[in-house]
């Protein structure tokens, strides 16, 4: 046998356990290094550092006109949630409108992007799990979102910090890291989503434009939606009671619910709003005796929690489903 | 080599079913350990789907797969560590360097850093690729795409080494390098090779053995001697003779001949349907007759024939197979 001398001393055990796992971290590593330098995230990026620092400075000169006026509770979380009559849109708008894009973006072509360029069964073929792949490639693009997302986070708060000249309460950090964690999970659900498109459409196009529907469809349709559907079966007339009314209430607000979109933006306005004090519909006698004033961190939290709990699952059922799909299918074309 | 009769792949009625259609059925195959193996047939005939069971990548119907004694379905990961597979139309990534993209494969091996970056110098002399090994692959040529594929299947040095099309849509020059390549690592590294192939003479150039594969079925294997034997057993053969002067008086010398069973024209020559290898006495006939021979072969036993004649054998036509 004439094998080169380089090859005798190469310690390769092809049969230990921690292959798999060596196989996951070289596609997150892999999948890391494509986001990072590529120009569709640089792209993305740019968007989106562009309109929240638009946001920002709309912000804070709104904050600084209305010193001295308003009570000034809060101030620094309010960098994040004012808009001004120039820009109608605030900072958490930006990133709850722009934030699909970015995760959509990332996952439209994961599966069927290797597909197309035929390498998905050359992968396929080194001694790795077939789910290594997906795994990796969804980990990979979480991880890229949350860099993102804190990344951009900070920055705002830091250049907030030097603009309105308030440094922020222990309260407002840890709503704003809760607001950023919410905002990496609903990404990812969008990642999710995505992923699963590549996985069950051959076309990578067809894979985006589905994303894109599905989108566009949760963020401005379903609340619509909602509504007619909550309209026609509890129709509210001139002489409608008040449980009629109340009813039609609840049902629109928990059909809305079922578009993530909605649950995210539920969720952040009770984080940044402290004076958010509860989501559905109040009556007047339960209002009576409550004390004003803005929830704790935690009373925020408890008041968001099924969101979260709901976000994290959607996020969950999208993967869980695009990895199903994945382990069922065929390699070949 | 020691191990040469040993059996490093073998499949037992190995089948796979898409709905009603029957890709492979019951496959029983051998290949020894340091041979080249040709699996050979037309478009659609099973043969990519025998090898992604072989790789533990399609589940199969029935049967099993056995690779080295690990079974493909149930220990998927011994068996892709040994084995090498370049797939039909192989694909990179375009946006990476061809040392970049063989790093990824070195990474999903687990190779260490060190380790890989000399694998992959050698893995890139070895296919010639070593000065172009920092541009991107988007600007290979389709040849090059082929051996940087090669340089990808030995980073994990394979035991087995599996082409499927190997050399579809290169030119001559191109197909002679990477068959020479080929030949290389079966001969000098002592690696097993599968290749599957619908173009035949290339693949007879280097096989030790083929297989012929048609509609999921192997309907013939072994050595390309024992092929023509296996097919000419119990039937006549064909001889094809052209000499000089021709004509009617030919034909009458032919015909008188012992063990000559029919004389037909064909074109410019003469086939001669034959119950025995009468080519000794038909040369000695003819030259004490005074007649110029030109030309004279024993049809059937190039792999083109055997090919062809096993598919009219098997009632098989290329119009009835789906691609």
């Amino acid at each position: 046998m004439a094998k080169t001398s380089v090859l005798d001393n190469i310690g390769f055990d092809s049969m230990s356990l921690l292959q798999a796992n060596k196989g996951i971290s070289a596609v997150v590593g892999k999948e890391l290094a494509d986001h990072l330098s590529g120009k569709r995230f640089m792209i993305l990026s740019l968007l989106v550092m562009a309109a929240c620092m638009a946001a920002l400075y709309v912000a804070a000169s709104t904050i600084r006109a209305s010193v001295g006026r308003d009570e000034l509770d809060f101030v620094f979380l309010k960098l994040f949630t004012t808009s001004g009559s120039s820009l109608p849109f605030s900072f958490i708008s930006f990133v709850s409108f722009l934030g699909p894009l970015v995760g959509l973006t990332m996952g439209f072509d994961a599966i069927n992007g290797e597909r197309d360029r035929r390498t998905l069964s050359r992968i396929l073929s080194q001694p790795i799990y077939r789910d290594a792949l997906i795994n990796g490639k969804f980990i990979a693009g979480v991880a890229v979102i949350a860099i993102m997302i804190f990344s951009l986070g900070f920055t705002v708060a830091g250049l907030g910090l030097i603009v309105i000249g308030v440094p922020p309460t222990i309260e407002e950090i840890l709503r704003i890291l809760a607001y950023l964690v919410l905002s990496v999970i609903y990404i990812s659900f969008w990642l999710g989503l995505s992923m699963l498109f590549s996985v069950y459409f051959r076309q990578t196009s067809t894979s985006a434009l589905a994303s894109i529907a599905v989108w566009l469809f949760l963020a401005v349709f379903a609340g619509l939606l909602a509504g007619m559907v909550a309209d026609s079966i509890y129709p509210v007339t001139d002489s409608a009671d008040v449980d009629q009314i109340l009813l039609n209430t609840r049902l629109h607000q928990n059909l809305s619910r079922i578009s993530p979109t909605n649950l995210y933006d539920e969720a952040i306005t009770t984080l940044l709003n402290p004076s958010v004090r509860t989501l559905g519909p109040v009556l007047l006698q339960q209002a009576i005796g409550a004390i004003e004033g803005p929830l704790s961190f935690g009373q925020s939290l408890l008041l968001i929690w099924p969101h979260v709990v709901g976000l994290i699952a959607a996020v969950l059922v999208c993967f869980a489903v695009a990895y199903i799909v994945f382990m069922r299918q065929e390699i070949r074309a | 080599m020691t191990a040469e009769k040993q059996i490093l792949v073998e499949t037992i009625d190995l089948t796979k079913c898409y709905g009603d259609l029957t890709a492979v059925d019951h496959l029983n195959l051998k290949v020894e350990k340091g041979s080249i193996f040709g699996l050979l047939g037309p478009n659609g005939a099973g043969k990519t789907t025998t090898i992604l069971m072989i790789l533990g990548l399609t589940e199969p119907t029935e049967g099993k797969a056995l690779v080295a004694g690990y079974d493909a379905t149930r220990n998927p990961l011994a068996v892709k560590s040994i084995v090498g597979y370049l797939p039909d139309n192989v694909g990179f990534y375009d946006e990476l360097t061809g040392r970049e993209n063989l790093y990824y494969t070195a990474a999903l091996n687990g190779l260490k850093r060190d380790d890989a970056e000399k694998r992959i110098t050698w893995a890139l002399e070895r296919v010639d690729l070593l000065k172009d090994g920092d541009r991107k692959v988007g600007e290979y040529s389709r040849g090059m795409r082929q051996r940087l594929g090669i340089a990808d299947v030995l980073i994990k040095d394979p035991e087995l080494i599996i082409l499927d099309e190997p050399t579809l849509g290169i030119d001559p020059e191109g197909i002679r390098e990477i068959l020479e390549l080929i030949k290389g690592l079966a001969r000098d590294d002592g690696r097993t090779v599968l290749i599957s192939s619908h173009l035949l003479h290339q693949v007879q150039q280097i096989c030790d053995k083929v297989g012929i594969f048609v509609e999921g079925k192997l309907i013939a294997s072994g050595s390309i001697d024992e092929l023509g034997t296996q097919l000419f057993e119990g039937k006549s053969l064909q001889v094809e003779l052209k000499a000089e002067p021709g004509g009617e008086s030919l034909v009458r010398l032919c015909r008188s001949i012992d063990g000559i069973q029919e004389v037909r024209k064909h074109g410019d020559f003469l086939l001669l349907q034959c119950s025995k290898d009468i080519r000794h006495v038909l040369v000695n006939r003819l030259t004490a007759e005074g007649y110029t021979l030109m030309h004279l072969r024993l049809k059937g036993f190039s792999l083109d024939d055997i090919y062809q004649r096993y598919f009219q054998k098997e009632g098989y036509h290329g119009q009835n197979i789906s691609s």
